[in-house]
């Protein structure tokens, strides 16, 4: 019989090796949802993980894609997992992003038609605003009223869609759209637009965005006394209570960050890849942000390396979809199972398994 | 403009039983000491396997069943997870949900704008048709009855027999119980198996009843209202009830008064059920004394028996 012995220290080769064998078993899983879809697993597996890289027809178009999808997956990860890792649970981030979306798009519409320099970086301000704001209502109700953060959080997502239909058919709809839901353009007009930084890469200033919150996060988190809190918080709270860490601080720290860091993912979406503000432009990344954490292990680097997998998962569905005919929401299941194999694994870099024969209790 | 009360109460009903489903099915599962945040994924599918089942088969009846059946296979998962391997409850909830999300809409493609099997109401219509009484006392099919049903016996369960005790032992203290003898890993797997068919139930009910007919992610925050309603409930049984009530009589209400084109923003009432919800689970956190007693003290916390 098996036997599980936890280890006095999180074992170093599973911390890395659990997410490397969690992706390799969802490869085989997925394969086999696949099979039963009716497709040819390997190469179905193939079409989501090589060809968006390596096929000719499509790695030009593809390749950009990666960090474009990347870019707002990374940005909004490192957000949650500061909070993740002090036991704050925002999982809202999805709203954030689309408050922050909205309150971006709504700055630059509001001086259209303006082509002035300090616009773009004017709409950045204000949609990481919007998403602090958006994510500042769990924090406070959390540390005024002791509010479960979690369930806030995820029901303020349904309020933002509810926002988000309001604007897209009403104050920010487009007066020169004959009637058609969503704002004006903000892609095609110079000065709202998010262009990509070099031509042709799929770089947008989102993409280096996201990369100065990898770098930003793991000098916080190795060099600074408030990631050391952060990280101590989550690990032994009692500790972290008589060491001085001021709960109340590290909640609307943790929670305000990740809002910000949403919402400008939203504002960079609205206003490069998607182009304007319509019902449906969010496209789940706020919850799938939320899988790239955990598959990262709340690690910045790890971060930045499963968003890009994602990603590739993203555009591969895509694909996948437009050559064979895979339905749609497959690329969600598969994503799902991604985090189940990784967190069924993650018992193995905390405890040790054992083969035991039965024995008499002592 | 004139709202009838009897209608009105008799769609409150109506719009309650799949959340009070979800959250009576919850509540013996925090009961037990485990939090489960997969409820909205439990009941999505729930809602696509009864739907599919009731159709290819025809009966409804044989759908309810198929959606408890299908939640709680998917519930399997979280307990297996969360109980042989010792994972986080969070994360493990969460991804139960975005599974359960793409799942259900990957088994539902083929039957989007599809009519389900009618449910037949359960009393005849001489009853039905009495002033009033009748349609609130006896106008709803049976699962609505199934889940008034569920909430009193779980209600006996936890308070009047020794199941139930074994069980709230298990959830305050899981340390104590184990030591007693009591199989802490079983007694949760079982709790986390009835609230996963639950949900499931109340899922189908969306899809079967309610809606009647399958759409992607046609759950909307229902999953997480029930969560939401636990805590509201303060793990109370007839607590659950009378919340479930109150939120269904606002869905209803909201309902109606777009209906009624009343002039109040269809956007205030859309996230009204949701705004309420928070502004409910304010007030019961913000009573101190109150929520710390109630809320189980062993609670999302991972039991590992050593030795």
């Amino acid at each position: 019989m098996i036997r599980l012995e936890k280890r006095p220290t999180p074992s170093r080769a599973w911390i890395i090796g659990a997410p490397i064998l969690a992706v390799i078993l969802t490869m085989i899983a997925g394969g086999l949802m696949f099979a039963i879809l009716g497709q040819d697993p390997v190469e179905s597996i193939r079409v989501i993980f090589l060809d968006p890289l390596f096929d000719e027809r499509f790695a030009a178009f593809s390749r950009p894609q990666l960090l474009v999808k990347a870019g707002p997956l990374i940005l909004i990860a490192i957000g949650l997992s500061l909070g993740f890792r002090a036991g704050i649970w925002n999982i809202g981030a999805e709203g954030q992003y689309i408050i922050g979306a909205i309150c971006g798009a709504g700055f630059g519409l509001a001086f259209y038609p303006s082509e002035n320099l300090l616009i773009f970086p004017g709409m950045i301000i204000a949609g990481a605003l919007g998403g602090w704001a958006w994510a500042m209502i769990p924090a406070i109700l959390k540390t005024r009223f002791r509010t479960n953060e979690i369930l806030v959080s995820l029901l303020l997502v349904y309020v933002a869609e509810a926002i988000l239909a309001q604007a897209a058919t009403g104050f920010l709809r487009n007066p020169e759209g004959a009637g058609f839901p969503g704002s004006r353009n903000l892609a095609r007009h110079p000065g709202t637009d998010n262009p990509e930084i070099i031509a042709g890469s799929g770089m947008h200033w989102g993409v280096l965005a996201a990369f100065i919150a990898v770098i930003a996060a793991y000098v916080l988190l190795n060099r600074h006394l408030l990631g050391y809190q952060i990280k101590l918080a989550g690990e032994a709270p009692r500790a972290a209570r008589f060491a001085g860490v001021n709960p109340t601080r590290l909640i609307i720290l943790c929670l305000g960050v990740s809002g910000a860091l949403a919402g400008m993912a939203g504002l960079f979406e609205v206003a490069g890849p998607a182009g304007q503000i319509s019902i449906d432009f969010n496209s789940g990344y706020g919850f799938t942000a939320i899988i790239v954490a955990f598959l990262g292990r709340l690690h910045p680097v790890g971060i930045l390396l499963a968003g890009l997998l994602l990603a590739l998962t993203f555009i591969g569905g895509e694909l996948a979809q437009l050559m064979l005919g895979v339905p749609a929401p497959a690329i969600q299941a598969f994503q799902g199972m991604l985090l189940f194999f990784l967190l069924a694994l993650d018992v193995l870099s905390n405890y040790r398994l054992r083969w035991k024969t039965a024995e008499v209790a002592s | 403009m004139v709202i009838d009360p009897v209608t009105l109460i008799v769609a409150l009903i109506g719009a309650s039983t799949p959340i009070l489903l979800a959250a009576i099915g919850e509540l013996v599962v925090e009961r037990s000491g485990v939090l489960n945040l997969g409820v909205e994924g439990m009941m999505i599918i729930g809602a696509v396997s009864g739907f599919i089942i009731a159709v290819n088969s025809g009966s409804p009846w044989l759908g309810f069943v198929g959606g408890a059946f299908g939640g709680a296979v998917l519930s399997l998962i979280f307990a297996i997870l969360t109980q042989y391997l010792l994972s986080n409850q969070v994360a493990t909830g969460l991804a139960l949900t975005l599974f359960g999300l793409g799942l259900a809409a990957l088994m539902g493609e083929a039957y989007a704008g599809i009519s389900p099997p009618m449910t037949p109401d359960l009393f005849p219509e001489a009853m039905r048709d009495i002033p009033a009484l009748g349609p609130i006392l006896f106008g709803h099919d049976l699962i609505v009855y199934v889940s008034l049903a569920l909430v009193a016996a779980v209600w006996f369960m936890l308070a009047h027999t020794r199941a139930g005790l074994i069980l709230r032992a298990v959830g305050e203290s899981h340390e104590a119980a184990h030591a007693l003898g009591y199989k802490v890993v079983r007694i949760r797997v079982l709790a986390i198996l009835f609230g996963g068919a639950c949900a499931g139930l109340g899922g189908a009910y969306l899809s079967l009843v309610r809606v009647p007919s399958w759409t992607e992610g046609m759950t909307a925050g229902a999953g997480w209202i029930a969560l939401a309603l636990v805590v509201f409930a303060s793990w109370k049984p007839w607590r659950a009830l009378l919340g479930a009530y109150l939120f269904g009589g606002i869905a209803a209400l909201q309902l109606r008064l777009q209906a009624a084109d009343i002039n109040i923003p269809v956007v205030l009432l859309d996230m009204s059920p949701y705004l309420v919800t928070i502004i409910v689970l304010v007030l019961i956190s913000s009573d101190k004394t109150r929520a710390a007693l109630n809320a189980p003290a062993a609670l999302g916390k991972v039991f590992h028996a050593s030795g």
